[in-house]
């Protein structure tokens, strides 16, 4: 059937709604006859887990609707007139603040995935570029939802966020009493931010996922061994290393689901504060604009950002560095021109550089979560460093260099981050500055040089023909 | 339809025009929904002016009103405070508050105020809007033996002397902000006010 108009079921209720509208066309393109590589391992899990994560978010949200008053005099009271008085709200609540921090933890190891296995590279940017953009409106939308609870963290978390746009050169002040709408962070800040949490936000997301997905089945999913199945099809046109997602992969992402289900209500009765990473206790207090609390981390999906923000001592260059940071990801399709997709058939220099990203990634997430001393700032830059170099390196990896222009370009880098360490240079924290100099120029020299003597470890292997396994 | 006996240029016009009128109709609409976001009428009138009566704060104390929906502090300076303020001012970014933006012309003095001993300041970091802590205490054991008292900001370490300067090489640029204010009679403070009635 499908495909074919004149194949078509021809009775009963289901060849009624065919002749009026494309649903077997539709079952059989996205599930049914949508062929999937057949060595997807446990990585692959992601992408659908996000989508149960979307309709947890989205149910759990619609019934919180129906409990909570935007406005500021009520929006405290209201969050906790759930946790004690609603029937079941507080499991209803704790499953919407457990799924925020959820959706963020599937989304960061989907992207990983990505980045694992190429799926980005040729003919997959689009669906790269749409999984950024999901991205940055998930933040948007973690953010706004951030503030609806009304308590102390919610209040100045908004508070310092907001203000980055203050930064701004000439338009800053403006830009910020208009995102506000007042002069302060108030009611009509709350109201705003409830309309963009609840409607304009996942709408736009929905909007977004549904694109994500038609660029993803119009191409093709790819796989760890980063061949591309339909080059090797059998005479019914269907690839020899495809398996329909449906039945095959809708019954094993249920495993998936099954265990990540465990893992979300084991957090969500027994843990749903995270250890203070999901849910803060200052947020128990009710928003005081005239009591600042001592410490302001933001939630942890925000911290490595954050961090890149804190590294840059200009605040200004400090918000640009951060948007930078998320900016990059955009990119990365035409940074990496490298033919191989899967990190399998890479060289070792492509894998540590990988590595040495997640690290930094995780390291700028703790140090976003401190105190900002001058060790921590210090790291904070460093690791940064590592953060923007794995940028370039993906670049700088796209062929074996010639020795000359590793060891040239090896010097300008190493040599742009130590001329400013020169003239930032102060003798209290001498040390401090030169033994952590070694963190990015580790992560640049066994990238770009190590491979100049050992070749080998420069060279990415022969992809096989047919995936493996 | 056959396509001959079109006139191209006028079914060019005609999209060029047409497309011209919608953008505009579509900017027209646009105004609306951005305009109001921006404060409305309401929130504009909880700018009024506040009193406050300066003989409520003892030397060396610190008093907290709101204006604004904002911090604004008064202290009232010990004659030792007042002495510190030339003592540090080598370590200050702009000692001698030349960002204009940061105070009105009355208070670009020394003490950044118009009664040397009273100080009135906007509560808020000039870095990211926290609320600074005050450590009035000279020497204060955590803030250094050079320390001659003024404010530290919990979220990323700014400091500020007794006059509300920012330090250098702090996350904060500028120093705290001094709001319009001006003396009704000897010991009645109105913040939000100009001598001549300006406000802001």
């Amino acid at each position: 059937m499908a495909g074919n108009p004149a194949e078509k079921w021809q009775g009963g209720l289901l060849g009624w709604v065919d002749a009026r509208f494309p649903l077997s066309q539709m079952w059989n393109e996205h599930l049914a006859q949508y062929y999937a590589p057949k060595n997807f391992n446990f990585w692959y899990f992601f992408g659908s887990l996000a989508l149960l994560v979307l309709v947890i978010q989205i149910v759990s949200g619609i019934f919180l609707t129906m409990f909570y008053k935007p406005d500021a005099e009520l929006a405290f009271a209201s969050v906790e007139y759930i946790m004690r008085d609603v029937e079941w709200g507080w499991l209803i609540r704790y499953m919407h603040s457990t799924g925020a921090s959820m959706f963020f933890v599937v989304v960061y190891l989907h992207m990983f995935r990505a980045l694992l296995y190429g799926s980005y590279k040729k003919p997959r940017e689009l669906i790269w570029i749409f999984g950024v953009l999901i991205y940055l409106v998930l933040m948007a939308e973690a953010f706004a939802g951030y503030l609806l609870p009304w308590g102390q963290m919610s209040y100045w978390g908004a508070q310092v966020i907001v203000n980055l746009f203050q930064t701004i050169p000439y338009i800053g002040p403006d830009l910020v009493t208009w995102i506000r709408g007042d002069f302060l962070l108030s009611d009509a800040t709350l109201t705003r931010f409830f309309a963009l949490h609840v409607i304009a936000l996942p709408l736009v997301l929905i909007l977004l996922v549904a694109a994500h997905i038609i660029a993803l089945h119009e191409v093709g999913s790819n796989n760890p061994d980063g061949v591309e199945i339909k080059k090797n099809k059998d005479e019914n046109g269907i690839p020899k290393d495809g398996i329909p997602f449906h039945p095959y992969y809708t019954v094993k992402d249920i495993v998936g689901v099954s265990v990540f289900l465990m893992v979300f209500a084991v957090i969500m009765f027994f843990f749903p504060m995270g250890g203070g990473l999901f849910l803060k206790p200052d947020n128990m207090i009710p928003a005081d604009p005239l009591v600042t609390p001592e410490l302001i981390p933001p939630v942890w999906y925000f911290t490595s950002m954050y961090s890149v923000l804190r590294s840059v001592p200009d605040p200004f260059l400090g918000v640009v560095a951060m948007g930078l940071a998320v900016v990059m990801l955009f990119f990365i399709p035409w940074l990496d021109r490298n033919p191989v997709l899967s990190m399998r058939y890479r060289s070792f220099a492509a894998k540590f550089n990988l590595a040495a990203f997640v690290v930094a990634f995780v390291i700028l997430g703790w140090l976003g979560l401190q105190q900002a001393t001058t060790m921590i700032s210090e790291m904070s830059f460093r690791w940064s460093l590592v953060y923007f170099a794995f940028f370039f390196l993906l670049w700088f990896l796209s062929r074996e260099r010639s020795a000359a222009v590793s060891l040239i370009l090896f010097a300008v880098v190493v040599g742009i981050y130590t001329l400013y360490d020169i003239t930032r240079f102060d003798p209290s924290d001498a040390s401090l500055i030169m033994w952590s100099w070694l963190i990015p120029t580790v992560h640049l020299f066994v990238c770009m040089v190590v491979p100049v003597f050992a070749r080998g470890l420069g060279r990415d292997r022969a992809v096989p023909e047919r995936v493996t396994s | 339809m056959a396509n001959q006996g079109v006139n191209r240029g006028r079914r060019r016009f005609l999209v060029a025009a047409t497309t011209v009128v919608g953008g505009a109709g579509v900017a027209a609409v646009a105004t609306p929904f951005l305009a109001s976001l921006q404060p409305s009428a309401r929130a504009q009138a909880a700018g009024a002016p506040v009193e406050f009566d300066v003989t409520e704060v003892e030397p060396g104390q610190r008093v907290s009103i709101e204006w604004r929906g904002q911090p604004i502090w008064i202290v009232r300076r010990t004659d030792e405070m007042l002495d510190g303020l030339s003592q540090v001012t080598d370590r200050l970014r702009d000692p001698d508050s030349e960002n204009e933006a940061q105070q009105p012309e009355y208070a670009q003095n020394e003490h950044r105020s118009i009664k040397p001993e009273i100080l009135v300041l906007i509560g808020i970091c000039t870095h990211l809007g926290c609320s600074p802590s005050f450590r009035p205490e000279i020497g204060d054991p955590g803030m250094g033996s050079d320390w001659q008292g003024g404010w530290l900001c919990g979220c990323h370490g700014s400091r500020f002397d007794m006059a509300g300067r920012v330090y250098r090489n702090m996350p904060a640029v500028d120093n705290l902000e001094v709001p319009p204010h001006h003396y009704i009679t000897d010991n009645l403070l109105l913040v939000g006010e100009d001598e001549d009635g300006g406000a802001v």
